[in-house]
């Protein structure tokens, strides 16, 4: 844990050593218990003083579907029946998928990228490795995306769901390429936003951006069908589309005759793909914040 | 003896202007870097000090002679532009009380994150947590809702948490007693009996008087330098002097 706890020795036997210094986010690990108190701090704190209380993290989604659902699945076509045979079958469980996870990755970079600021009183005096407060923002989001989640599997078992062990591994390795995507950049925006505040205005354009850059509301054959296979392959980079599609294959596939085909190449290809640009975005932002922090305390 | 703290010919400047946009800023890359973003003064020049385990220095000067910026560069707060600063084992402080304190948890929950922010581990806050309660006379409010504390049941709070951290170096700015009377002298006899039990202690304050009681060490700043180190009666009257 701490330095304070292998103390027995005496303080004669501990090193001169430069404080202010970290490890990065391997101190993070080193202050598990700091970490659990914030996040705790963050649950109890978010919905306090109003009636609904954490019944928020299911309206606010579930508002979202129904709107979209009307606009998109009904008026614009996009779910298929018998006077629309060409829309997706159970689109409803199609949209609500993509929509969970985008909410969590928007949710999570949203706060992550706000949190060194928001916690400028305490950077300010007291040095923490400063790590955890992005790090404490995604957990949060991480855990208000759980009863989501409960709702998406009990719709999906209402609809015929019998996924694959292996469409269930793919979708956590989904989730984990959305989680380091929304660190990375969250350690990156976090950081600049303590210099130009001009950062939370980005985050939040880019977030906006995230929805529709991904297949949360169509399907990835709009894409190909419109544009070609050159900008498919662009539109598959896209860390995001990639998360987003392994939902659909572990909870939406499985609901319907299992006639949809994954984008070409897709577990084989962009599955490592994206998860490889996300672990590149957790070290290139990590690498990022250890050079800006020097001077947070200063410019808050 | 060993060295608790080295600090050696350390500079930092500060910007003066801190109104920068990014327009601004693109702008200035544009011109080719002419003139600087912003104006700087240095807030520590030069400086180099060195305190022995056990010693109890006192950081003295005028506002905004460094004594506070030199105190976050101790704490690792803040990097210095230059130089060095090396301390030995665990440095915590009462740099502001109750920093860590969040208004809508329970006394018991803040109790728990801001000794971790202190850098307590949980098995430090289990076995200290009587103690703290105790000490801050908090009794049965210790489940309620910190909004709900007087100004002095949570400052004594606060205070009680830092105190028992247990660091090797404490740092304490400014706030050497709070609440009322009989509670200030509690954390006063707390302090000296922290200095007797061979902590390190580096002190801000403009309290003359109880800066004498607590530290052996004056070390006096005088616009980012140190311009005096001596004992502290000394360094007492070289500031009462000027």
């Amino acid at each position: 844990m701490t330095a304070g706890s292998d103390e027995p020795g005496g303080p004669a036997q501990a090193e001169l050593r430069v404080p202010g210094r970290g490890a990065g986010l391997r101190d993070v690990a080193r202050h598990r218990f700091l970490l659990k108190l914030l996040v705790d701090k963050e649950i109890k704190v978010r919905y306090r003083g109003s009636v609904l209380g954490l019944l928020w993290s299911y309206v606010k989604p579930g508002v979202q579907f129904i709107v979209f659902y009307i606009a998109l699945g009904i008026f614009l076509g996009l779910e298929q029946s018998d006077r629309n045979p060409d829309g997706l079958p159970n689109y409803a469980i199609y949209l609500f998928s993509g929509i969970v996870l985008i909410n969590f990755f928007s949710e999570a970079l949203g706060n992550a990228s706000r949190s060194i600021v928001g916690n400028s009183g305490l950077i300010k005096k007291i040095y923490l490795p400063r790590e955890l407060f992005p790090v404490s923002a995604i957990w949060v989001s991480g855990i208000h995306f759980l009863p989501q989640i409960v709702i998406l599997v009990v719709a999906c078992l209402f609809t015929g769901w019998s996924p694959s062990i292996l469409q269930l591994a793919v979708a956590i390795v989904g989730f984990l390429i959305a989680a380091f995507l929304a660190t990375g950049l969250g350690l990156i925006f976090g950081a600049i936003n303590v210099y130009y505040r001009d950062a939370e205005n980005l985050v939040d354009m880019l977030l906006m951006v995230a929805t529709w850059a991904s297949p949360v509301l169509y399907s990835w054959e709009m894409v190909r069908r419109q544009l070609g296979d050159t900008a498919l392959s662009i539109y598959m980079l896209n860390p995001l589309t990639v998360s987003v599609e392994t939902f659909h294959y572990a909870f939406w596939l499985p609901t319907t005759d299992q006639q949809f085909a994954l984008p070409p190449g897709f577990l084989p290809v962009w599955l490592p793909v994206a998860l490889a640009v996300a672990l590149f975005t957790v070290i290139l932002g990590q690498h990022l914040f250890r050079r800006l922090e020097g001077r947070f305390a200063q410019e808050l | 003896m060993a060295l608790a703290i080295e600090i050696a010919g350390i500079q930092k400047r500060f910007a003066l202007r801190h109104t920068r946009s990014l327009k601004e800023t693109v702008l200035w890359l544009l011109k080719g870097r002419k003139g600087d973003l912003s104006k700087t003064f240095a807030a520590l020049n030069d400086v180099s000090l060195t305190v022995e385990e056990g010693e109890t220095v006192a950081l003295l000067g005028f506002n905004g002679s460094g004594k506070s910026t030199l105190l976050k560069h101790i704490s690792g707060v803040m990097l210095p532009d230059t130089g060095t600063v090396r301390t030995r084992g665990r440095v915590a402080g009462l740099i502001e009380v109750g920093a860590g304190f969040h208004p809508d948890l329970s006394g018991r929950d803040n109790v728990f994150l801001n000794g971790a922010i202190l850098g307590m581990s949980e098995k430090d806050i289990h076995r200290q947590f009587d103690s703290i309660v105790d000490f801050a006379e908090i009794g049965e409010f210790i489940d309620t809702e910190v909004r709900f504390y007087s100004s002095g049941m949570y400052l004594r709070l606060a205070f009680s948490v830092a105190v028992h951290t247990d660091p090797n170096v404490f740092l304490i700015d400014e706030i050497l007693a709070v609440g009322d009377e009989p509670f200030q002298r509690k954390c006063i006899s707390k302090i000296k009996e922290l200095a007797e039990a061979g902590k390190t202690l580096v002190v801000v304050s403009h309290d003359l008087e109880l800066i004498g009681q607590i530290c052996r060490r004056g070390v006096v700043l005088e616009k980012g330098r140190i311009v005096h180190d001596a004992p502290v009666a000394e360094a007492i009257a070289h500031i009462r002097g000027q």
